[in-house]
């Protein structure tokens, strides 16, 4: 088999391509949450659900001493059950944002109407873009920020009382 | 009990591979003209088991038998028989199992149909097609085996997920799998041509028959996914672009391609490489395809098949096929002379190739840039469907006006005799698209020419149709029926695009909305409890007052309790000239739903002509066996 330089290229992209195939499933551990704790957030913007004209960043973060990232949805029935914790929170020393995950802008604030709104600040995330940055594949999902952005906790499922009380420990 | 007998029948089959490989091999070096009786005994016995293992997990779906980790996970005891049954390949490791079978199954029917091509090229098919299914027997044995016992046993079931419960959705699998799995023959039986030097015009005929049965199911496969994803998915649409159909898109690409070339090959003797590279490229995208779909690369509807680990063992497998196929290919390849008349049928049908492989392209780069994105840069992006429209939709033009065009030029010379009914028929197709144009509503200037060129495709083979009844030949028909599909398919998807209504609105019980010459009221609410799920189901009154008819629909909002899952049932009124379509959500906390209404123009004749597309293939399929 004589070497051209045809060949080495048809090598050489078919290599390419199965190397990136295989960095691709490596990559996949970004739905991993665990990784998450220990690590800054960064390029964090979010836009307010009921006006694009409002906008938190990370600088809005950096000034409370801790934050409580929390995602929900009017869809989501679990999100129901964790919702008095959450304004259990809302008087504690933590601020609340709340991230309405793939949802309708009516149905979500009819859910707040319904419920109370315990958040500081309501974001949207449509199309579920920001909810990838922070590895949630599913909803309910909270994030728990100090003010160096470091993740300090992360809770996969509805906020029960034994994870309610872990927050308060860690904000003490 | 049944683990057992499951894992003992797969055992079987792996050993009969292995023994088929070393007869096949054995038999390669003895003379005569015959492959031994002992191989074609040694295959039967290898397809019967398989299939037998297959039956095996079907009565464990269909008895319930929960001791098997699969069944447990992916059934349950209320499920309606038929959807037990489909449950079988509804999940990895079935359809697995699934995947396994159709080698097998085609690597038998291969030996025997074409017992008059040359042995060592046969043997060689052979040797290949087992060391696939050696290879998918490992994985299925090591990784994903659907016969792992499970104990204690557990008493019910998890269910399996409730908008795969559908009839469209039960037999998608099954046809996909023939497609893409069947490809794998004629990937063997390529590099079986390689190495035998079996190649030109008999290679052409020993693989054209398996070629065009694989076709003829991707595209039905494809087809019904689409159906599936338009009453099922409740947005109204039935193409996506969503990742997972672009990989179900780029085998057919290739295997499109292929069929085209072949016949080149048959009748000229030329191309041969080329049909090589096809053959091989259509199986190699097809195990991408399972690879990017499975191993949770890409996020889409299918993402419940997904598992990283399953990644690697593919991944492993396709870079060994991909390299040995290179390997392989370079060794052997010697470059061909072409001397095609410019205006010659040929020349025609290598532009259809252009074209293939262009579509290909732009689908495998909207397809594979996230991911590479993401590997190299971290960013995360998806491309959507203005990036395929945008790319695709122009060269549609070029490509219906040669489908027109190409077939009607005669092997090697043509006359220039064609030119006059070109631009007749061009004319033709100009005025009838201004007749759409002025009476119905105003489009762009693509559209326009996309519309032109679609009118001519159909136009062109009307003619061919009445030129075909004159001369009493069924030979043209296959091609006639596939093409004049795809022009009528192009020209209804632009008219439903141009002209379809959507409205999105919230709605209580006795509410009245009006939407264009359409009354919409929304008479009541039922609940009904069925076997597996409770339906809330609304009852709407739809008046036309354009020709006052009335029509009613009654959308559903199912609850599902294993899993527990809501999914919402679009109403859907199928007519002749327009599709009704409506989706009810519930507004949580409050009386009203969340409506949205759509009237889809020409949408049953979007199904009809892709139908058409496949139907070609199976007349074609037909006409082959009378010649015989």
């Amino acid at each position: 088999m004589n070497i051209s330089i045809f060949k080495i290229i048809i090598f050489s992209f078919a290599i390419f391509f199965l190397f990136i195939f295989w960095q691709g499933l490596k990559k996949n551990n970004n739905y991993d949450t665990k990784r998450l704790i220990g690590s800054r957030i960064s390029n964090f913007q979010l836009i307010g659900m009921n006006n694009d004209d409002q906008y938190i960043s990370e600088d809005n973060l950096k000034k409370n001493q801790f934050t409580l990232i929390n995602f929900f949805a009017s869809w989501c029935s679990p999100c129901r059950t964790e919702h008095k914790y959450l304004l259990n929170l809302s008087n504690k020393k933590i601020k609340l944002i709340g991230i309405n995950f793939k949802d309708k802008k009516n149905n979500a604030n009819n859910f707040l109407k319904e419920l109370g709104n315990p958040y500081d600040f309501v974001g949207k995330d449509v199309d579920g873009k920001i909810s990838i940055l922070f590895g949630v594949y599913g909803i309910p999902e909270s994030i728990l920020v100090d003010s160096n952005l470091t993740v300090i906790k992360k809770i996969v499922g509805p906020i029960d009382q034994t994870q309610y009380d872990k927050i308060l420990k860690l904000i003490q | 009990m049944l683990s057992n007998i499951g894992i003992g029948l797969v055992f079987l089959v792996l050993i009969l591979s292995f023994s088929i490989i070393y007869k096949a091999i054995f038999n390669l070096e003895t003379s005569g003209q015959f492959i031994k009786k002992n191989i074609y005994t040694l295959s039967l016995f290898q397809t019967t088991f398989t299939i037998l293992c297959f039956f095996t997990l079907i009565i464990g779906f269909i008895n319930s038998d929960f001791s098997l980790i699969n069944v447990y996970e992916n059934s349950h005891t209320t499920k309606p028989i038929f959807y037990k049954i489909a449950g079988t390949w509804g999940n990895h490791e079935g359809s697995l199992l699934l995947w396994v079978n159709i080698l097998v199954i085609f690597s038998y029917l291969f030996l025997v149909f074409n017992h008059t091509h040359n042995k060592k090229f046969r043997l060689y098919t052979l040797i290949f097609q087992n060391i696939l299914i050696l290879g998918f027997l490992f994985f299925l044995l090591l990784n994903s085996n659907p016969f792992n016992a499970i104990y204690p046993i557990p008493l019910e079931g998890l269910g399996l997920n409730p908008i795969l419960q559908d009839p469209a959705l039960a037999i998608h699998p099954p046809l996909l799998y023939v497609g893409f799995v069947g490809c794998s023959i004629y990937f063997s039986a390529a590099l079986a041509s390689l190495l035998s030097g079996y190649g030109g015009k008999l290679f052409a005929q020993s693989i054209k028959t398996w070629v065009k049965i694989s076709w003829c199911f991707q595209t039905l496969g494809i087809i019904v996914g689409s159906i599936w994803a338009y009453y099922e998915l409740g947005w109204g649409g039935f193409w996506f672009w969503d990742p997972v159909e672009n990989a179900s898109l780029l085998p057919w690409f290739a295997i499109t391609a292929l069929m085209h070339s072949l016949i080149v090959l048959e009748k000229r003797n030329t191309l041969y490489f080329w049909v090589i590279i096809l053959c091989l490229l259509t199986f190699i995208l097809s195990v991408t395809g399972t690879f990017l779909v499975r191993s949770g690369i890409l996020n889409s509807v299918h993402t419940f098949a997904s598992d990283p680990s399953r990644g690697i063992y593919i991944l492993l497998f396709l870079s060994l096929m991909i390299f040995s196929s290179l390997v392989m290919f370079f060794k052997k390849y010697k470059k061909e002379t072409y001397n095609f008349n410019l205006k010659s049928r040929e020349t025609f049908i290598l532009a259809n190739n252009w074209f293939m492989a262009f579509f290909l392209i732009t689908v495998l780069i909207g397809m594979l840039y996230p991911i590479f994105l993401d590997v190299l840069t971290n960013v995360k992006i998806s491309v959507g469907p203005p990036f395929f429209n945008i790319v695709i939709i122009p060269l549609v033009v070029p490509f219906l006006f040669l489908m027109a065009v190409g077939p009607k030029f005669g092997w090697i010379k043509s006359q220039n005799k064609i030119l006059h009914k070109i631009l007749f028929l061009i004319l033709s197709a100009v005025v009838i698209n201004l007749f759409i144009f002025y009476f119905f509503g105003k489009y762009s200037f693509l559209s326009n020419l996309i519309f032109i060129t679609a009118i001519f495709l159909i136009l062109y083979l009307a003619l061919d149709i009445k030129e075909l009844i004159n001369k009493k030949s069924k030979l043209e028909l296959p091609r006639i029926i596939s093409h004049l599909g795809f022009g009528m398919l192009v020209f209804f998807i632009g008219i439903n695009y141009q002209f379809s209504l959507e409205e999105d609105f919230n709605l209580k019980v006795g509410g009245i909305k009006k939407i264009d010459n359409y009354e919409i009221n929304f008479k009541n609410i039922k609940i009904k409890e069925n076997k597996n799920y409770k339906a809330v189901i609304g009852k709407f009154k739809i008046i036309n007052n354009k020709n006052n008819s009335v029509q009613y629909l009654d959308p559903e909002i199912r609850i599902y309790s294993n899993p527990d899952t809501l999914t919402y049932e679009a109403a859907i009124k199928t007519r002749i000239t327009s599709d009704l379509y409506l989706t009810m959500s519930n507004v949580s906390r409050s009386e009203y739903y969340n409506i949205k209404f759509q009237n889809k123009p020409f949408m049953i004749w979007i199904w009809i002509s892709a139908f058409m597309i496949a139907l070609g293939g199976f007349v074609q399929l037909t006409l082959k066996k009378n010649e015989h």
